[in-house]
This record gives structure tokens, C-alpha cells and sequence, in this order.
């Protein structure tokens, strides 16, 4: 154990945060694309965490799954986006309690 | 140094996500998003992930941010209306939000401590060892990845496309 550098903890603790912050946009927002924002932010928040794991054991394997993670990200950007440009084109809403056509 | 340096992009981070959660405007949310994957990525440095900090800038922060700035200003997105929230969640979403950050963080102390330590320096995620795994280990995921890819290429311009009757 070397006196310097911070503990691996804080990466931890700010990684939750930053996923708890997301899970609170998610919840609170009121605006579709502000929402898939706070999914981003959820999904950096655990990438921050793979990151500080692989730094602990040395693996690399944490640094592939971000890698593949940021990847499944874009793909899921481009794909949400799309659907929300052809909502907002149907309903030309982007608030998500008026979206409730297939509600029972 | 390395305590500077991650306490101050860490507060950077938490701002800014903050700041996402405040603000009404999507247009502020989606900056201060990127502010937050900067600092991220500069995170990523002190720990040692030198491709995943470059990727973090490029794919996340460049190209992924920039696509949700263009749909905001394609759909030419408003402030969001205020919904009426209800007065037990009003009361009681700060504290139990604060519990629950309280308890991630007691379980993170407990099994970490803070024995383990971060130092700026040891360098594990090169580009060079990154793509031997990529192209070794994980051959068949990186492939399945560009069908991914192609998929939801496809699916976004099916999506987004303009009917023409």
C-alpha cells in the first residue's frame, strides 16, 4: 500500500452517484430526449466502475467490456433517436405522459 | 496531484449531472452531459485506460452527444412543462435518494477500504494490448458487433424515414 493516490472507493462511490443522479433524471424528467440522457449517463456510471475494477485486478477485460458498452451506446443512440424523431413526427409531442396510445 | 485531480473533475462530473437532472432546457441538459463525460474521460486517464479515455472523447462526448444536440435542434425541442408531483414524493425523494447513496457508499468502503489505492501511472489499457484481446479473445463479439451496427443502422433509417404515399 503506497501513501499516495486516492482510494479506489471513491471511484466507486462517485460511479453511484452518477448512476443514482441518472436513475433520478430518468424518473423526474419530462421531455423524451432528456431522458435517454439520463440512460447515457446511467450506462458512463457503470463504465466508470468497469474502468476502477479493471484498474484493481490488473484485467483488461473491464477496458473491452466499456469498449463494447460504448459501442451497444451508439447503436442504441442512433436506433432511440430515430424512433423519437418518427414519434414526435406522429404525435408532435415529446412528453412522455401524452404518449399513452397503447395504455389499456 | 491525484488527489487534486480527481476531486476536482469528480466535483466537475456531480455538477454536471446535477446540472442535467435541474435543467429544463434539453439543449443545457445535453451540454452539461457532455461536461460530464469529459471529465469522465480524464478519470479514465487517472486510472490508467488511455484508449477508453480516447473513445470516451471521440465516440461519446464527439459523435453520440452531437447526434442528440442535432435532434434536439431537428425537433426544435422547448422547455419541458412542470408536472405536478406529488407531495410524498416531494417529501420524501431527497432523503430516500440520499439513504440510498449513503448505503452504496457504506458498501463500497466496506469491501474496498481504502487500501486500495489509484495511482496516476500504471498504465494497463494500452492500444496495443486492447486490440490483442479485441482480436484474440474476443473475436467473435467484436464481429457480432458490427452486425449490431449494421442493424441498428438499418433500423434508424427505416424509423426516421418519410413516408411517401
Amino acid at each position: 500500500m503506497s501513501p499516495g493516490g486516492v482510494p479506489l472507493s471513491w471511484y466507486l462511490v462517485l460511479s453511484a452517484i452518477l448512476f443514482g443522479l441518472g436513475v433520478a433524471g430518468f424518473l423526474f424528467k419530462r421531455n423524451i430526449i432528456t431522458m435517454f440522457m439520463s440512460l447515457e449517463l446511467m450506462l458512463n456510471a457503470v463504465n466508470l466502475s468497469f474502468v476502477a475494477f479493471s484498474y484493481k485486478w490488473g484485467q483488461i477485460g473491464g477496458h473491452l467490456f466499456v469498449f463494447f458498452v460504448i459501442v451497444v451506446a451508439a447503436a442504441e443512440a442512433a436506433v432511440g433517436l430515430a424512433i423519437i424523431i418518427s414519434v414526435f413526427r406522429n404525435r408532435g409531442t415529446l412528453n412522455p405522459d401524452d404518449l399513452e396510445a397503447m395504455k389499456l | 496531484m491525484d488527489l487534486f485531480l480527481f476531486l476536482t473533475f469528480a466535483l466537475i462530473a456531480v455538477g454536471c449531472a446535477v446540472n442535467l437532472v435541474v435543467q429544463r432546457h434539453p439543449i443545457s441538459s445535453a451540454l452539461s452531459l457532455i461536461g460530464v463525460m469529459v471529465s469522465l474521460a480524464v478519470l479514465y486517464l487517472l486510472l490508467g485506460a488511455e484508449f477508453i479515455a480516447a473513445i470516451q472523447v471521440i465516440v461519446y462526448a464527439g459523435a453520440i452527444m452531437v447526434l442528440f444536440l442535432f435532434v434536439i435542434m431537428l425537433l426544435n425541442a422547448g422547455v419541458e412543462e412542470r408536472t405536478r408531483k406529488s407531495k410524498l414524493v416531494r417529501g420524501l425523494g431527497l432523503p430516500l435518494f440520499a439513504i440510498l447513496l449513503c448505503q452504496l457508499a457504506y458498501l463500497a468502503y466496506r469491501h474496498f477500504g481504502s487500501a486500495d489505492r489509484v495511482q496516476f501511472g500504471k498504465f494497463i489499457g494500452s492500444t496495443a494490448q486492447i486490440g490483442r484481446a479485441l482480436f484474440r479473445d474476443y473475436v467473435l463479439p467484436f464481429e457480432v458487433t458490427s452486425v449490431l451496427i449494421l442493424v441498428a443502422i438499418l433500423g434508424a433509417v427505416v424509423l426516421a424515414r418519410k413516408e411517401i404515399s
